[in-house]
C-alpha cells in the first residue's frame, strides 16, 4: 500500500526543476533525488541595496499584476521600435541650421555638467570651439569667456545629437543628419576628425582649427551635395555588412568607413570639382574612424524612437562627460541617472599609462546602448586584445550582454555566434538584478587637453546608475518605496 | 602577529559558507584567527574589531570577498589563503555539502530560462534579500521554499497572500524542511515514501515525526513546512490551509498530520475547521495545546511528536489508535544514574540544536515533573538567533554546543545533560562523533569536582541518512550516553532520573544555588520563559 501511495502522491511535476538561490549546501540532496537544480551564482541585487532589490522584484514581468503587465508591454513596444529602426544618412548641414544652435551655445558629450567640473579634454575642446567660432581671440580669452557663464552649455543628447569624446558641437560645425525612416526620429553627429591632434581630445592648435574650417567650408557642403545626388544611404544595411567584416560599430570602423566611401565616391566625384573630390576622398580614405559618428547617430535615431514609453525599463542612452557616467531609461523621461565615471581598462600607446588617462568620455556608448560596439564584440575579436583577451573572450562578452538585453537584432547577425543577432535593448532590471554591467569599447583620452588619444580599452558602466533608474521607474509606476 | 589578507573581487558567498571556511582555516596549524566576509561597511568594522583589517582590504567593496587571517608563520598564512581560494573556487571541504555545483546564472529569471521553466525556488539568502527573490519566483509561477529567516512578517503576509492567489506554495520563511514528491529540501531525513502527509510550522518537529514514522515501518507522501509564524494571528495559517487543500486533493496522501505550536484561537478554529471538513483523517499535534477542541472537530490530538507519528502510522494501517499512556521511563538505568547524583546535583540541562525538539522536551518535563518543579530545569535552543549571531547553526557546526556542554559540567547543580542529535541532509556529517569529545571533557570537569554527569540523548533521523541513526546511536552509547528512541522519551528519561534521585539530591542545600543559574541560563530564561512555561 505504501508503495502505491508513493507512486500516486504528487504535488508538483515529475523531475522537479529547482532554482537554488543561496546556500550551495542545499543543492546536493535534491539532485540526488532526481531533481534538476540550477544553482545560481547569486549575489544581492542592486549591490546589496534592499529597497532597490524589492522595487526591482515588483517591476518583474507579470501578466497578473498591473505593474508587471505595464512594464512588459512597454518593453515590448520599445524593443519592437529598436528592431524596426531604419536609420538613413540623409544630409550634412551646419549645426546652426540642423540643431537650431545659436550664438554662444555649445553642446558637449555626456550628462549635464558645468564648466567648473569639466575635465581637461572637454575644456580644451570648448576653448577650440570658441576660437573656431571667433567668440574669443585667443585661448586665454576663450577660457575666461567659458568660465564667465556667458556660454550656454548643454548635452548633445538634449538636442538629439551625439558626439564622440568631448563631443563639442558649435553652430558652424557641420553635422550628419540621420533619419529613422521607421520611427520618425532624427539624430545628428559631428564629422569625425581622425586621430592625432583633434578637437574631440581637447586639442585646439592651428591645425585643428584649420581642419574644422575645412569641414565647414568644404567637407560638409561636399557631402551634402553628394548625398543629394546619391540619395539617402541605409546605415542599417551598411552596419550589418560591416559587422560581418570585422567591425563592431564603435572602436573598429574600418569596414564601415570603406563601405561608406564606396557608396559615396561616385556621387562625390559627380557633385564637386575634381580638386575638392580628391581632397574629400583623400580625407575619408585616411580616417578609419570616419564612420563612427554616423554609427552613433544611427544608434541615437533608433534609441530615441524607443524613448519615452511609460513603464519601459529599456536603457535609451549611456554617456560620459569625463567626470560623470549617465544613463537614461525609456520610462523615466529626460532624467539622467549618473555616477562617477572610471578609467577604462586597456592598452596604452608607448610612453603612456593609466596615470595619464582621463576618466571615460564621450557619447559613443550610444552604440553599446543599441547593441553594437562592446555588445557586438563577437564580430571584432581583435578588440579584446586591448585587455589581453582571446577571441573566445570576445564571444563571451557578447553572450554576457545577451543576459542583460531583451532581444537579438536580426539585422546585425554575428557569424561567429551562428548568425545570432546582436544583443539589443538593455533592460535596466536585468542589469540591477544580475550585477552584470554593460561593456563599452572605448578610446582612452589623455587627461590633459590636446594630447589626444593615448590608448584604447574596455569600460564597464557603473551599476549604481541603473539602480537609481530602477528606483525612479518604480516611483513612476506607483511602487511603494 | 601579522595579518594576511586577500581580496576576491566581485565574488559573493553567503556568510554561512564563509563562516565554515573561516572555521576550517582556524583549524590549520599556524593560523590564529581567520575571517571571511563580504566587504560591506559593517563587515569591515567586524574585521577591524577582530584586528584583521589591513590596508589591502581598504579598497574592497560590498561585492568583494575578503579573506583575512592572523598568523606568525608566513608559509602557514599562504597555505591558508590558498586553501580559502580553493574552497571559494568550489573545492569540497570534506563535509560533502560544500561541493558546489554553481551555474553561471545569477538570477531567478536566468535559472528559470536555463531549466526551461522551474517548479520550485529554494531560497536561503540573508533575510533582507529573501522577500525580493521570493516575489520574483512567485510572479513567475514558481513555488518557494524559503529557508531564510529574519523576513518581516508583513513580507510573509504579502508573499503568502500572493502565493494563495496564484495557487502556489510559499513554504517559510524560516522553513527548515520539506519533502516534496520524494525530493528532500533543506534539512530533511531520508524517510521512506508512504501515504502520510505532514504539514508543519516546525522544522525539527517535522523531522522527528517523519523519522519516527519511518522507524515504525510506514512512510511519508509529502512534508510541507509552512514556516514558524504561519499560525500567527496575523498570517492566519494561510499556508497550512493551502497545504491542507493540496494534500486532501493528493490521491497518494491518506493520512495528514499537522504540526505546530498552539495557534492563536481564531487561527486554531479556522485550521481545525478546515481539517475537520475533509475526508482524509487528520492528526493534530499542537505542541502544548489542549486536546479537547481537536477532538471536537473530529480530529486526532497528539501531545508529542512521537504520539503524532504513532497515531498517523496506526491510521495509515487501519489499526486502532494507540491509547496515550504516560511514558514509563523508569528503568534500571535511570535508577543507577540517579544513585550517582551528589547532593546539590538537581538540574536537567537541555542543550538543543532543534528548536521544536527543545520545546517538546520542556513540555515533557512539565508534564512529568509538574510545572513548578520543571522551572528548576533548563532547556535551551542553541539554534535561536540569540546564540547564532555570527556563528553557524549548531546543526551544522557543533562548536557552540560543545562549549556549552563543558560549561554546564562545571556547574555543581547540573545533574543531567539532555541532548538532541539531528542527522540527515544539511546536518553535520557526524554530529555524534563531534559531540563525544565534549562529553568526555565535561565528564572530566565534573569528576575533578567529585561529581558524575549523566548524558541522555536521542537521534532524530533514519538509517538511510548518510550519518546513519544506528551508527550515531552506537557512537553515543560507547561514550556512555543513555539513548532514547525519541526526543520525548529522552526527556522522560531525564525526568525519571530526577524523580528517582535520593531525597537529599532533590532538596535545597549548600550545593544548590537558590538563584542557581549561570549567566547563560539567566539569559536563556529571559528569552525562552521558564521550563514548561508559555511556549
Amino acid at each position: 500500500m505504501a508503495l502505491d501511495a508513493a507512486m500516486a502522491s504528487r504535488l508538483l511535476r515529475p523531475e522537479l526543476r529547482i532554482i537554488n538561490v543561496g546556500l550551495a549546501m542545499f543543492v546536493e540532496a535534491p539532485e540526488a533525488h532526481g531533481a534538476r537544480v540550477a544553482a545560481l551564482d547569486w549575489r544581492p541585487p542592486a549591490e546589496g541595496d534592499r529597497a532597490t532589490g524589492l522595487a526591482l522584484a515588483r517591476l518583474e514581468d507579470d501578466d497578473r499584476d498591473p505593474i508587471g503587465r505595464t512594464v512588459a508591454a512597454a518593453n515590448a513596444i520599445a524593443v519592437e521600435r529598436l528592431l524596426a529602426a531604419q536609420p538613413l544618412l540623409t544630409d550634412v548641414r551646419p549645426a546652426r541650421d540642423a540643431l537650431g544652435l545659436g550664438e554662444r551655445q555649445l553642446l558637449h558629450a555626456g550628462p549635464p555638467i558645468a564648466w567648473d567640473r569639466m575635465c581637461g579634454p572637454v575644456r580644451g575642446a570648448i576653448v577650440g570651439a570658441i576660437l573656431f567660432e571667433g567668440w574669443a581671440a585667443d585661448p586665454a580669452a576663450a577660457e575666461t569667456l567659458a568660465a564667465s557663464g556667458a556660454i550656454e552649455f548643454a548635452p548633445c543628447h538634449h538636442r538629439g545629437a551625439v558626439g564622440p569624446m568631448a563631443g563639442i558641437v558649435s553652430p558652424s560645425m557641420p553635422v550628419v543628419v540621420v533619419d529613422n525612416a521607421a520611427g520618425g526620429t532624427r539624430a545628428y553627429a559631428t564629422l569625425n576628425e581622425g586621430l592625432g591632434k583633434v578637437l574631440r581630445f581637447g586639442a585646439y592648435d592651428a591645425s585643428v582649427l584649420e581642419r574644422l574650417a575645412w569641414f565647414r567650408d568644404v567637407l560638409g557642403p561636399s557631402l551634402s551635395v553628394a548625398l543629394r545626388t546619391s540619395g539617402p544611404i541605409d546605415l542599417r544595411t551598411l552596419t550589418g555588412q560591416a559587422l560581418q567584416m570585422g567591425d563592431e560599430g564603435h572602436n573598429r570602423n574600418m569596414a564601415a568607413t570603406s563601405l561608406l566611401v564606396r557608396a559615396l565616391a561616385p556621387s562625390i566625384v559627380r557633385s564637386v570639382d575634381s580638386a575638392t573630390a580628391v581632397a574629400v576622398l583623400d580625407f575619408l580614405r585616411g580616417n578609419d574612424h570616419f564612420f563612427l559618428n554616423l554609427s552613433m547617430a544611427a544608434c541615437k535615431s533608433a534609441l530615441d524612437a524607443a524613448h519615452g514609453i511609460p513603464g519601459s525599463s529599456v536603457v535609451t542612452a549611456m554617456s560620459r562627460n569625463g567626470v560623470d557616467f549617465g544613463i537614461r531609461i525609456s520610462g523615466t523621461g529626460d532624467r539622467w541617472f549618473t555616477a562617477p565615471v572610471g578609467v577604462p581598462d586597456g592598452l596604452f600607446f608607448p610612453g603612456y599609462g593609466p596615470q595619464d588617462a582621463n576618466p571615460d568620455l564621450g557619447d559613443s556608448a550610444i552604440t553599446e546602448t543599441f547593441g553594437i560596439g562592446g555588445f557586438a564584440m563577437a564580430a571584432a575579436p581583435a578588440i579584446v586584445r586591448f585587455v589581453g583577451g582571446s577571441a573566445s573572450d570576445a564571444l563571451e562578452f557578447t553572450r554576457l550582454m545577451g543576459r542583460i538585453t531583451l532581444a537579438k537584432n536580426p539585422s546585425y547577425a554575428l557569424p561567429s555566434l551562428e548568425f545570432a543577432g546582436t544583443p539589443t535593448g538593455i533592460d535596466a532590471r536585468r542589469v540591477v538584478d544580475s550585477g552584470i554591467a554593460p561593456v563599452i569599447n572605448t578610446g582612452i583620452a589623455h587627461r590633459l587637453a590636446g594630447v589626444g588619444q593615448i590608448g584604447a580599452g574596455i569600460a564597464r558602466a557603473p551599476l549604481s546608475c541603473f539602480a537609481e533608474g530602477i528606483r525612479e521607474l518604480a516611483a513612476t509606476l506607483g511602487v511603494p518605496a | 602577529m601579522t595579518v594576511h589578507a586577500r581580496v576576491f573581487r566581485n565574488s559573493y558567498r553567503d556568510s554561512v559558507e564563509l563562516m565554515r571556511i573561516a572555521a576550517e582555516l582556524e583549524g590549520m596549524a599556524g593560523v590564529t584567527r581567520a575571517g571571511l566576509v563580504m566587504a560591506t561597511k559593517a563587515n569591515c568594522e567586524v574585521l577591524t574589531e577582530a584586528g584583521l583589517f589591513v590596508d589591502a582590504v581598504a579598497g574592497a567593496g560590498p561585492n568583494d570577498l575578503v579573506v583575512a587571517l592572523a598568523s606568525d608563520d608566513p608559509d602557514a598564512a599562504m597555505a591558508a589563503l590558498d586553501r580559502a581560494a580553493a574552497r571559494l573556487a568550489g573545492a569540497g571541504d570534506g563535509a560533502g555539502a560544500a561541493a558546489t555545483t554553481r551555474t553561471q546564472w545569477r538570477t531567478i529569471a536566468e535559472g528559470a530560462a536555463g531549466l526551461g521553466g522551474a517548479d520550485l525556488a529554494l531560497i536561503s539568502t540573508p533575510g533582507g534579500y529573501a522577500t525580493a527573490e521570493a516575489l520574483k519566483a512567485l510572479k513567475r509561477g514558481i513555488n518557494v521554499f524559503l529557508f531564510s529567516d529574519n523576513v518581516p512578517i508583513e513580507d510573509e503576509i504579502e508573499l503568502k497572500t500572493l502565493a494563495v492567489e496564484r495557487g502556489l506554495l510559499l513554504m517559510g520563511p524560516d522553513c527548515g524542511t520539506a519533502i516534496l514528491d520524494g525530493v528532500p529540501l533543506g534539512f530533511a531525513n531520508a524517510v521512506r515514501r508512504g501515504d502520510i502527509g505532514l504539514i508543519g510550522a516546525s522544522g525539527t518537529g517535522l523531522q522527528q515525526v517523519s523519522s519516527l514514522i519511518d522507524r515504525a515501518g510506514a512512510g511519508v507522501s509529502q512534508t510541507v513546512g509552512v514556516g514558524g509564524r504561519d499560525l500567527d494571528a496575523r498570517v492566519g495559517g494561510l499556508m497550512m490551509l493551502a497545504a491542507l487543500r493540496r494534500l486532501e486533493a493528493d490521491p497518494g496522501t491518506r493520512v495528514i498530520v499537522l504540526v505546530s505550536k498552539p495557534p492563536a484561537d481564531e487561527v486554531a478554529r479556522r485550521v481545525l475547521g478546515a481539517a475537520g471538513a475533509i475526508a482524509t483523517p487528520v492528526v493534530v499535534n499542537f505542541l502544548g495545546g489542549e486536546p479537547e477542541s481537536v477532538r471536537q472537530h473530529g480530529l486526532v490530538p497528539a501531545a508529542t511528536f512521537e504520539a503524532a507519528a504513532a497515531a498517523a502510522v496506526a491510521l495509515s494501517r487501519g489499526e486502532q489508535l494507540p491509547t496515550p499512556s504516560s511514558t514509563v521511563a523508569r528503568s534500571d538505568a535511570t535508577t543507577a544514574a540517579a544513585a550517582l547524583l551528589k547532593p546539590g546535583q538537581s538540574r536537567i540541562r537541555g542543550l538543543y540544536a532543534g528548536g521544536s525538539l527543545a520545546g517538546e522536551a520542556k513540555l515533557v518535563l512539565k508534564a512529568t515533573l509538574g510545572a513548578a518543579a520543571a522551572r528548576d530545569h533548563e532547556v535551551i535552543d542553541l539554534g535561536d538567533d540569540e546564540y547564532t549571531v555570527g556563528r553557524p547553526h549548531p546543526m551544522i557546526d557543533p562548536r557552540l554546543r560543545n562549549e556549552r556542554i563543558v560549561e554546564v559540567a562545571g556547574d555543581p547543580s547540573t545533574a543531567i545533560v539532555l541532548l538532541d542529535v539531528v542527522i540527515g541532509y544539511g546536518a553535520h556529517p557526524d554530529p555524534a562523533g563531534a559531540l563525544v569529545p565534549a562529553i568526555e571533557e565535561a565528564r572530566l570537569v565534573a569528576s575533578r569536582a567529585g561529581r558524575s554527569l549523566t548524558f541522555v540523548a536521542s537521534v532524530c533521523g533514519t538509517d538511510a541518512d548518510s550519518q546513519g541513526r544506528t551508527a550515531q546511536e552506537a557512537r553515543l552509547a560507547s561514550a556512555g550516553v543513555l539513548l532514547a528512541p525519541s526526543n520525548a522519551q529522552a526527556a522522560a528519561i531525564a525526568a525519571a532520573i530526577i524523580q528517582a534521585a535520593p531525597a537529599p539530591g532533590r532538596s535545597a542545600d549548600t550545593g544548590r544555588p537558590v538563584a542557581g543559574r549561570s549567566g547563560g541560563a539567566l539569559r536563556a530564561g529571559a528569552s525562552h520563559g521558564p521550563i514548561g512555561g508559555v511556549m
